[in-house]
């Protein structure tokens, strides 16, 4: 996968560090406090859920590797058509507040190739800085630090920078968090490093699950994810996103569709990759789920493969989140509105 | 510290108490200190560490799993036991502790020590096995299935990078077992299932010091590991969670028959074999569940395995559940010896009489035993000295 050894961001903590330093000599700060923040609003009884699909087929230019600022469009074009708004913080603005701390809970489980990219999350941290949140009020995490430096993320700890660790770095909670089948510990950058969780997960096959996307994502935040794949993953899945710990904290999830995978996950299959150029957000994580697995059974229809229900591994555990029990977000295509852009 | 015997079971502590998850680690590191090893981790603060990481440290307890199938596309089928797990590349196992890495699938647990203590051998429990004596107990992190009402699930659930470790390699370990006069070493706490290769080789080193091993174990494991690795054993505590699909289907996240089916094997092996039965109030105390568990215990291993049933405290996941009454123990062992069998006990009710070993021909006393410490040992030749009546066992070093 494209690290961020390429173009002008050549260094994810200095860029990190001269995007702070660009706001306070730019005086902006103070204005960003002032400013009354909103937070995700609830979807309103009767509202259908946005899910944009930002795409730029010009992503990767001529070459492989992702273009940083090109990516940055992208991601400003995706939550424009989300939120509206005519400049990227006041769109932020209505997502997070000064002196929240943000943590970004990334996919590298997958090695290089089918991980969330660094430009991507570099550009979200420019973007959560020019709201107002500060550099070292964010977190850059998975569940393994070694995982995230084979993909490109280089951690670091301390200093007013964006923080960028594994859970292997501080531990999970003593205590037992439980919601219906499920019982864990949860990272303690959830729990003590976090009061917004933005998920940036990738858009790919999973052996076990059929897909995983964004509610997948969350067993990287417990301590026994490997307990909770039987079955499909179902009803663990929605079960885990149905813990306060995660479920308040949740306020938006950015999916990294720009290479995706639709056969031979959840491990890095070259030969199963394609490069959609694509974001995915929105902050229904149940409907994003739902439309990312259409773009899967999609792509594998295309290449003559058997849909996921066929193989006996559709991901029934978004239904399930859907559900009455659980409520997470809708699966109903008739209250799900793709925007594509 | 007191504590340091106090892992399994349900009497923990000196005062009686189950251990939080940071007295655990604490009683953990003072074993670590008893074992003469050092430079066990911390646990995890919530502050981030900027230590290197552990990656090279981890690869001395990665070694090779025995039971596996390779599979198309780098995925591997587990055969250690049934849940048979289809393992991608760079995924786990349901257990945790097993990894495939390109095609190859590896226990990451050899040596790889969470907890070790000296306990009696009562304590497992064992009561026709060398009573009496000690025996050097060790664990790994991780477990096979996830019972809701785990005692160690801050071990048997954890990833083995979670809790600090010690590497204990088998020669190591029946050093200290000989060091602390131990005739016996124990694999249990966790699950020994899943670290089956790290037990066969101990179990190796410790007979060439002139040391058995005994396992603790749920017998949740497919035929072939179960030969090879328990036969190395000198005596099995099975723990029998119930006598119904459907609760190891809910409760333990497992099957029943697997388990029906290693008591079968370890009966055919010879081994000498007891079995635990852990009574949940509600969940498997009915009349029904402990005639048809007597009965078949009787029909198909024989009247003379020991049962035990044992207290069941609220613990992980079922909380809301009370103590199970001593009359409803009480009432098992009365079902169990009407149905034939002739050693039925009642396990973490300190006093409680049906904990020690009787005749089944003279009903005299031959074992008296005080909380885990057998106090009274009449048992001559293996018969009763009153009526020579034999009483099968493994009763003298």
């Amino acid at each position: 996968m494209s690290t961020m050894h390429g173009g002008s961001r050549r260094d994810f903590l200095s860029r990190s560090l001269t995007g702070a330093a660009f706001l306070c000599a730019g005086g902006s700060m103070g204005a960003l406090a002032a400013a009354e923040p909103v937070a995700a609003e609830p979807i309103a009884v009767g509202a259908k859920s946005k899910v944009v699909v930002a795409r730029d087929e010009l992503l990767r230019g001529t070459g492989a590797t992702v273009d940083s600022q090109r990516m940055l469009a992208l991601l400003d074009r995706a939550m424009q058509a989300l939120f509206g708004g005519d400049h990227p913080a006041e769109r932020w603005r209505k997502l997070v507040r000064p002196g929240e701390t943000v943590s970004l809970k990334i996919n590298t489980l997958g090695g290089r190739g089918i991980s969330t990219n660094v430009h991507l999350v570099v550009a979200i941290c420019e973007r959560l800085q020019e709201a107002g949140i500060k550099a070292s009020d964010i977190v850059v995490w998975d569940r393994d630090s070694d995982e995230m430096e084979r993909v490109g993320f280089h951690v670091a700890i301390g200093g007013d920078r964006v923080q960028c660790f594994g859970t292997d770095r501080v531990g999970y909670e003593e205590e037992l968090a439980a919601w219906g089948s499920v019982g864990g510990c949860l990272s303690k950058i959830l729990t003590q490093r976090s009061n917004v969780l933005i998920n940036v997960p990738v858009l790919k096959d999973h052996d076990g699950a059929g897909v995983t996307i964004a509610l997948k994502n969350m067993y990287g935040v417990i301590h026994n994810p490997n307990k909770y794949h039987p079955n499909g993953c179902n009803p663990y899945v929605a079960d885990l996103n149905m813990l306060p710990e995660i479920r308040s904290r949740m306020r938006l999830t950015i999916c990294d569709a720009t290479t995706a995978m639709y056969e031979g996950g959840p491990g890095y299959k070259p030969e199963h990759c394609w490069n959609a150029n694509a974001l995915l957000v929105s902050t229904d994580p149940v409907a994003l789920d739902h439309t990312g697995w259409r773009m899967i059974e999609r792509k594998r229809a295309e290449k003559g493969l058997k849909t996921l229900e066929a193989e006996d591994r559709a991901p029934h555990y978004i239904a399930t989140a859907a559900d009455a029990e659980h409520r997470l977000g809708t699966n109903d295509p008739r209250k799900i509105s793709v925007i594509e852009v | 510290m007191s504590c340091a015997l106090d892992v399994e079971g349900i009497m923990k502590g000196p005062v009686g108490h189950p251990f939080d998850r940071r007295s655990f680690l604490k009683c953990a590191l003072a074993s670590g200190a008893a074992l003469g090893v050092s430079g066990v981790a911390q646990p995890a603060a919530a502050t981030p560490s900027g230590a290197a990481s552990q990656a090279g440290e981890d690869a001395r307890f990665a070694v090779e799993a025995k039971f596996y199938q390779k599979q198309p596309n780098r995925k591997i089928k587990c055969k250690l036991c049934p849940r048979e797990c289809v393992v991608g590349d760079k995924e786990r196992g349901y257990c945790g502790v097993r990894e495939n890495r390109g095609g190859t699938y590896y226990t990451l647990v050899h040596s790889r020590v969470c907890t070790a203590h000296v306990d009696p051998i009562e304590k497992k429990p064992l009561f026709h096995y060398l009573p009496g004596s000690v025996a050097f107990s060790l664990a790994t992190a991780g477990c096979n299935v996830n019972c809701k009402f785990c005692q160690n699930w801050e071990i048997s659930q954890s990833r083995p990078e979670q809790i600090p470790s010690e590497y204990v390699p088998p020669q190591r370990v029946a050093e200290l077992a000989k060091q602390y006069d131990c005739p016996t070493i124990a694999y249990t706490y966790s699950e020994p299932v899943i670290f089956a290769e790290y037990l066969m080789d101990t179990a190796d080193a410790g007979h060439a010091a002139g040391v058995r091993s005994i396992v603790v174990s749920n017998g949740y494991m497919q035929e072939e590991a179960l030969k090879a690795a328990y036969g190395k054993m000198d005596a099995v505590k099975i723990d029998l969670k119930s006598f119904s699909e459907s609760y190891y289907r809910q409760v333990v996240f497992g099957q029943l028959k697997p388990v029906l089916e290693s008591l079968v094997t370890l009966r055919k092996m010879g081994k000498w074999t007891e079995i635990v039965y852990l009574v949940l109030p509600t969940l498997n105390d009915s009349d029904q569940e402990f005639r048809g568990l007597a009965q078949w215990i009787k029909t198909n291993l024989g009247a003379d395995v020991p049962l035990h049933f044992t207290q069941f405290h609220p613990e992980y996941l079922l909380k809301n559940l009370p103590i199970t009454p001593v009359p409803t123990l009480e009432r098992a062992k009365a079902i169990a010896d009407a149905e034939g069998l002739h050693y039925v006990y009642i396990g973490n009710v300190p006093g409680h009489p049906s904990q020690n070993t009787y005749c089944p021909k003279c009903r005299k006393m031959l074992v008296e035993r005080v909380g885990f410490t057998a106090s009274k040992m009449l048992i001559r030749k293996n018969s009763c000295p009153f009526c020579q009546h034999p009483i099968p066992g493994i009763w003298h070093v």
